[in-house]
C-alpha cells in the first residue's frame, strides 16, 4: 500500500473549512478508482494544536495524515506551507495532489507545483481518471467555455471550486495513521506572513461557498432601493451579489460582484433581480443549479439561463417574495 | 527602487467565446484585446509608488508576440518607463508554470525590488503566476491584494479571502497580485501615448535567459489542453404565470418547494 493521493485540507482557527472536506471527499473517491482500495489517501495537515483534526479527516476517509504542527506554521504563510507540501509530496510521490481553491488553496498550490516543475489545474470543477492519468475539467472565460486539462507529470496537480464537489464519505477511517512532518526551515524562510485580519473572516457569508445568492442589478434605480435584495437574502439566509454595473456605479463594493472580473459561483439557487444579463455577468453565474430571474423586461438575456422567470416589476415582486418567504419559514 | 509589472492583453469581457476546429484551441478571430483589467491595477499602483518615494523605476514586462509589445506600449503611455518583452517561438503554447519560468527567469536578469502582477489572466482564469514566479524566485508572494503600504523593505497588504479580508506583513523584494480596488488606474494621456513611442522596449529570447527551448513554452509545459467545450446548455426558461404579483410569487415559491425541492 502506497499513498497515492494527497489532499491538502486547509484549516483555519483549528476548524477545517467545507471546501477541504469536499476536497478530502474526492481525493478519497480517486484514491479508490485508482487501483481498487490499495490505493491509500493521505491528508496534509498544516497548523498548530491541531492535533484533533486528524480523526475528522479520518472520517472522510483519509488513511494517513501527515501533520505538521508547529510554531511558525501557527499562521498562515504561503511559503511555509507550501514548503511542507512539497516535502511530503517528494517524500511520498504521490500520482495526485488536491486542494481546494480557496484563497489559501490558490496561492499554495501554485507555490508547490513551481517548486516541482508540475503543471496545475486551478478552479477545477470535475476530475476524471484513466488508469493513473487525472483529466481535470475547468471553467475559462470565468464559464465561457470549459477546458479539460491533461498533466506531463506527476503529482498531477488540482484545486477544486468550492461547492461543487459533492461531501460524500465513501469509507470512514475510524484511527488514521497520523505521520509527523518535520519543520526543516526557521523563521526567515517566511517573508510574509498574517499579522491580523482587516475584516473578520465569515463576517459576512461568502458569495463563492455561498449555497443560495440573491443578487441586484440596475433594475434597482438606486443604492437606497438595495436593501430589497438586502431583505430578500436574509429571509433566504443568502449570500448578497450585484452586477459589474452597479459595483461600478459605487452601489456596493466590489466583494459583492459576480461576473468576470468579479467572483464566479455555483450555488443552489441564484436569484437576480433586475439584472439584463450581460454576457460577463451570465459567464460568471450560469452554472447555478438553478436560476430565477427577476426582470420587467422580457426580452432581457439573463430569462436565457434562468431556470424560472418572473416578468415584472422588482419594485413589487422583491416584497412580496420576501413575505412570503418569511411566511414560509414561520410555519 | 526597481518595480517590475508584468502585463499581458486578454480578451474584452464582452467577447465570445469561439472554438476553434481543433477543438482543443479558441479562435482568434473577432476578439478585442484590451489589457487585462487587473494588470491595470498593478501598472497604476507601480507608478503611484514611484511619484510617492521618487527614485524609482518602473519596468513592464510581458511576454508572446504583437499583442504582447501593444500590452507594453499602453503601460508605458500610462507612465512606466520602459518594457521588456520575452519573444522567442520556443515561448509560445505555455501553461502558467512554463510562462512563470520564463517571466522570472527575465525578472532575476533585470533585478528588482518588487514585483507587482495582475490577480489573474482574464480568460485562462488560473490566478496561479505570480505565486509561481515568487517561488522560482524563491521571494514571499502576497495574492489579491487590495491595499498596499510600503515601509523602509516591507510591505504591509490587505489580501481579500472568503468573506473578509486578512493582513499580511511582507519583506521585500516579494511578489504581490493586485486585487480591483487597490487603485482607480489612470488613462493615459495624449502626451503619454506620443512619449511611449520613444521609450525603450528590450526584446529578450530564450537563450538571453539561459533557458532551453525544451524549458519554456508547450515544451515546458506541465498541463496540457485535451479539449475545449461550450458550457452545458441550460433548459429553458419556465415563465411563472399568475394573474397578480402575489399569484406569481405564489406559484415562483411553489416551484421552488416542490420542483426544484431548493427551499
Amino acid at each position: 500500500m502506497a499513498v497515492k493521493v494527497v489532499v491538502f485540507a486547509e484549516q483555519r482557527g483549528s476548524k477545517l473549512k467545507r471546501p477541504a472536506l469536499e476536497a478530502v471527499s474526492e481525493g478519497r473517491r480517486l484514491a479508490d478508482k485508482l487501483s481498487g482500495l490499495s490505493a491509500e489517501l493521505g491528508v496534509v495537515l498544516i497548523g498548530k494544536g491541531i492535533n484533533a483534526l486528524v480523526n475528522e479527516v479520518g472520517s472522510v476517509g483519509a488513511d494517513t495524515v501527515f501533520l505538521a504542527d508547529h510554531d511558525l506554521l501557527e499562521s498562515y504563510s504561503a511559503q511555509g506551507y507550501s514548503r511542507t507540501i512539497a516535502k511530503v509530496l517528494r517524500d511520498e510521490k504521490p500520482a495526485i495532489f488536491l486542494c481546494s481553491a480557496t484563497a489559501m488553496g490558490k496561492e499554495v498550490a501554485a507555490r508547490v507545483a513551481a517548486n516541482l516543475g508540475v503543471g496545475l489545474a486551478s478552479d477545477s470543477t470535475e476530475l476524471a481518471l484513466e488508469g493513473h492519468k487525472l483529466q481535470a475539467r475547468r471553467p475559462i472565460y470565468a464559464g465561457k467555455a470549459y477546458a479539460t486539462c491533461a498533466f506531463q507529470r506527476e503529482p498531477q496537480m488540482a484545486t477544486l471550486r468550492p461547492n461543487v464537489f459533492p461531501l460524500v464519505v465513501g469509507r470512514s477511517v475510524a484511527s488514521p495513521k497520523a505521520v509527523k512532518v518535520s519543520v526543516d526551515f526557521g523563521a526567515e524562510a517566511i517573508g510574509a506572513r498574517v499579522v491580523g485580519l482587516a475584516q473578520a473572516e465569515g463576517e459576512k457569508v461568502d458569495l463563492v461557498e455561498a449555497e443560495v445568492i440573491v443578487s441586484g442589478g440596475r433594475g434597482l434605480k438606486g443604492p437606497e432601493n438595495f436593501h430589497l435584495i438586502r431583505e430578500l437574502a436574509e429571509a433566504l439566509g443568502a449570500a448578497v451579489g450585484a452586477s459589474r454595473a452597479v459595483v461600478d456605479l459605487g452601489w456596493i463594493e466590489h466583494s459583492h460582484q459576480v461576473g468576470q472580473t468579479g467572483k464566479t459561483v455555483s450555488p443552489t439557487l441564484y436569484v437576480a433581480c433586475g439584472i439584463s444579463g450581460a454576457i460577463q455577468h451570465l459567464a460568471g453565474m450560469s452554472s447555478s443549479k438553478y436560476i430565477v430571474a427577476i426582470n420587467k423586461d422580457s426580452d432581457a438575456n439573463i430569462f436565457k439561463v434562468a431556470t424560472y422567470g418572473v416578468v415584472g416589476d422588482v419594485f413589487e415582486v422583491l416584497p412580496e417574495l420576501t413575505k412570503e418567504i418569511k411566511r414560509l419559514k414561520a410555519e | 527602487m526597481k518595480i517590475i509589472v508584468c502585463v499581458k492583453q486578454t480578451p474584452d469581457t464582452e467577447t465570445r467565446v469561439k472554438i476553434a476546429p481543433d477543438g482543443r484551441s479558441l479562435l482568434d478571430a473577432d476578439v478585442n484585446w484590451i489589457v487585462n483589467p487587473y494588470d491595470e491595477f498593478a501598472v497604476e499602483e507601480g507608478l503611484r509608488i514611484k511619484e510617492r518615494k521618487g527614485a524609482s523605476e518602473v519596468v513592464v514586462l510581458s511576454l508572446g508576440g504583437e499583442r504582447a509589445a501593444s500590452a507594453l506600449r499602453s503601460a508605458l503611455a500610462m507612465g512606466a518607463d520602459r518594457g521588456i518583452l520575452l519573444k522567442d517561438a520556443a515561448f509560445a503554447g505555455g501553461d502558467a508554470f512554463s510562462t512563470a519560468r520564463a517571466l522570472a527567469a527575465a525578472i532575476k536578469k533585470e533585478g528588482y525590488d518588487l514585483v507587482l502582477c495582475g490577480k489573474y489572466g482574464v480568460g485562462e482564469d488560473n490566478a496561479s503566476v505570480p505565486a509561481m514566479i515568487a517561488e522560482l524566485l524563491d521571494v514571499p508572494s502576497v495574492s489579491v491584494v487590495n491595499k498596499l503600504e510600503l515601509e523602509e523593505g516591507r510591505a504591509r497588504c490587505h489580501r481579500v479571502i472568503e468573506g473578509g479580508e486578512e493582513i499580511v506583513e511582507t519583506t521585500l523584494p516579494a511578489v504581490l497580485s493586485a486585487q480591483k480596488g487597490l487603485n482607480e488606474p489612470r488613462y493615459a494621456s495624449l502626451k503619454g501615448i506620443m512619449a511611449a513611442k520613444k521609450k525603450e522596449i528590450a526584446v529578450w529570447t530564450a537563450s538571453d535567459l539561459g533557458l532551453a527551448p525544451s524549458d519554456v513554452g508547450a515544451a515546458g509545459a506541465g498541463l496540457t489542453w485535451v479539449r475545449v467545450e461550450q458550457p452545458p446548455a441550460r433548459q429553458e426558461c419556465k415563465i411563472v404565470k399568475g394573474e397578480s404579483v402575489p399569484a406569481q410569487v405564489k406559484e415562483l415559491v411553489r416551484l421552488l418547494r416542490e420542483e426544484a425541492k431548493v427551499i
